[in-house]
């Protein structure tokens, strides 16, 4: 099956003004997408029309300005929830993935105490893994960790959920090893032990379908820059009933209904979590990326990720000294691969790399507890997306040849 | 042309430092030792320094890094031998780069300067040391 066609693909390649740039006076190609991804001109653009022609505060105005802002500001809560099957009420706008954790980490702390544990897997991002780390040491919770298995898979035989876990929070897809883990299945056994559960999604929803109902998810959360949309915008979807009951975590305008000098009554979701003027331009511009997503359809996005990444791990398998790590079906995994090449160090790689154009992620990539599990100080990754070729990988796993020349 | 821009980076001295760095190993009897950790890339080097009044008699690094961390370390470690404790204490960051002899962009200044570094908070240590004592 070809996911995205060449024609189409050309076509597609033609949205990101980004993709002609030169580097060094090479072509870019650009491999770092798990760090952020590039923008669509529809995106830019209709940044650009906010500040142009209706910017003003959302929820406040009653002039036109405002009025035109908020139905904006509000449709795109609607677009982020369709996307990802939730009710418009259940979808709150952060900052980003780090942000909505965070979130509910000091929310749910409310409802916690000494002794109660929190299940976490070994494979975690430092903002899935800090955050719980800090509530753990401020109210005397024990962390626990679902082991890492030597495939790259997690070991769910041997998980450690019991009746006294409170909280189970897990990646979706590994932004290190690029395992895909089984959501749903952790999600039960988070569910038979009366858990909540929630997947930190920054790395699958920009890459999969993602449907909250049928992954039974209490929360997941992710980053619009990851997925063709601005930075400083991201997503807290939460079920209605959960988050109805948790304690707000900012205060202040927007998240108010009524308001004393002594007291205060809370705004109705999503707003209640949602203090202060929020990214409005970020908002509105995250409406237009999940149009442009929609328009190019998940499913094809999914099946152009894993022939990319097939098709490299094939590759590199052939480079010499090269040692890939994670999951090698690329059923299991992202479209993203880390892999060092023997006795060279990351950083070399990627400045040598950075010389023919092309932009790829090294060091320890926010996972250092990972690292040192598997004896690795960093690693190379190359992470792809949409507008990635099959030509720019044959470059790429050149280029490392050539690298490896530099080392002889 | 060259076929890396980057290349002025890697430069047949920093590589041979990188495959054979000088002063590598654990020194005996340090009077100080320190270590550095670069966050971004993981690049860990210890610098361990034996003095005879007050001056550099020995000195030599451990750590794992890049070519560009570890050849600085190298060429640091052999520039501060027979050194005044006083003479370290002015080395900045310019000096590293002059010794290193390359261009280095921002990204990489940290690699070049880790080893300096780890020589500044030992001897910081050492002195808050004999101050206590």
């Amino acid at each position: 099956m070809v996911a995205i066609t060449k024609n189409k693909m050309e076509k597609l390649r033609e949205d990101f003004p980004i993709l002609s740039r030169k580097i060094h006076d090479k072509q870019l190609i650009y491999l770092d997408n798990s760090a952020t991804t590039q923008k669509p001109i529809q995106v830019i653009d209709t940044i650009i029309d906010y500040y142009s022609n209706y910017n003003s505060n959302v929820h406040r105005g009653l002039h036109k300005l405002s009025e035109e802002a908020t139905l904006k500001f509000e449709e795109a809560h609607k677009k982020v929830a369709k996307f990802i099957n939730a009710d418009f009420k259940e979808v709150i706008f952060t900052k980003g993935t780090t942000e909505s954790l965070n979130l509910l980490a000091y929310s749910l702390s409310n409802q916690l105490k000494k002794g109660d544990e929190i299940v976490l897997t070994q494979m975690e991002h430092h903002s899935n893994l800090v955050p719980w780390q800090q509530i753990a040491k401020k109210l005397g919770l024990k962390l626990k960790f679902i082991k890492i298995k030597n495939d790259g898979t997690l070991d769910l035989e041997n998980n450690p959920i019991n009746k006294k876990t409170k909280i189970v929070s897990i990646t979706h897809i590994s932004n290190f090893l690029g395992t895909i883990n089984p959501v749903k299945e952790i999600g039960k056994i988070a569910h038979e032990n009366n858990a909540l559960f929630i997947v930190d999604a920054a790395q699958s929803v920009p890459h999969l379908p993602i449907d909250v109902k049928d992954i039974d998810c209490d929360f997941l959360v992710f980053s619009a820059h990851k997925m063709l949309g601005p930075t400083g915008i991201g997503i807290l979807y939460g079920k209605k009933d959960l988050l109805n009951e948790m304690q707000p975590f900012n205060y202040g305008g927007d998240m108010i209904l009524e308001v004393k000098f002594e007291d205060a009554k809370f705004n109705e979701l999503p707003w209640k979590f949602e203090a202060g003027t929020p990214n409005i331009a970020g908002a509105i511009g995250f409406g237009a990326t999940i149009d442009y997503l929609n328009k190019v359809e998940m499913n094809n996005i999914r099946e152009h990720g894993k022939e990319l990444t097939k098709y490299a791990i094939k590759k590199l398998s052939e480079v010499k000294n090269l040692e890939v790590y994670g999951p090698l079906d690329p059923e299991k995994r992202g479209s993203l691969i880390s892999f060092n090449l023997i006795n060279i160090h990351p950083h070399d790689i990627v400045s040598l790399l950075d010389d023919h154009g092309i932009a790829v992620r090294g060091g320890h990539h926010c996972a250092m507890p990972t690292m040192k599990l598997m004896g690795l100080t960093g690693s190379v990754r190359a992470s792809f997306y949409l507008y990635n070729t099959k030509e720019e990988i044959d470059y790429f796993v050149e280029t490392l040849e050539k690298v490896k020349g530099v080392f002889k | 042309m060259n076929d890396f821009m980057n290349q002025e980076m890697y430069l047949e001295h920093i590589l041979d430092l990188y495959k054979n760095p000088l002063n590598f190993g654990v020194l005996d009897n340090a009077d100080f030792k320190e270590r550095c950790f670069n966050p971004s890339c993981g690049d860990e080097v210890e610098i361990q320094v034996r003095l005879d009044n007050n001056k550099v008699e020995d000195v030599k690094f451990i750590g794992k890094g890049c070519a560009i961390s570890v050849a600085s370390a190298s060429l640091l470690t052999d520039h501060i031998k027979g050194k005044s404790l006083d003479e370290l204490k002015n080395l900045t960051k310019e000096d590293m780069i002059k010794l290193i002899g390359i261009e280095v962009g921002p990204a990489r200044v940290k690699c070049v300067t880790c080893s300096l570094v780890s020589l500044r908070e030992g001897i910081k240590s050492l002195e808050d040391k004999n101050v206590r004592s």
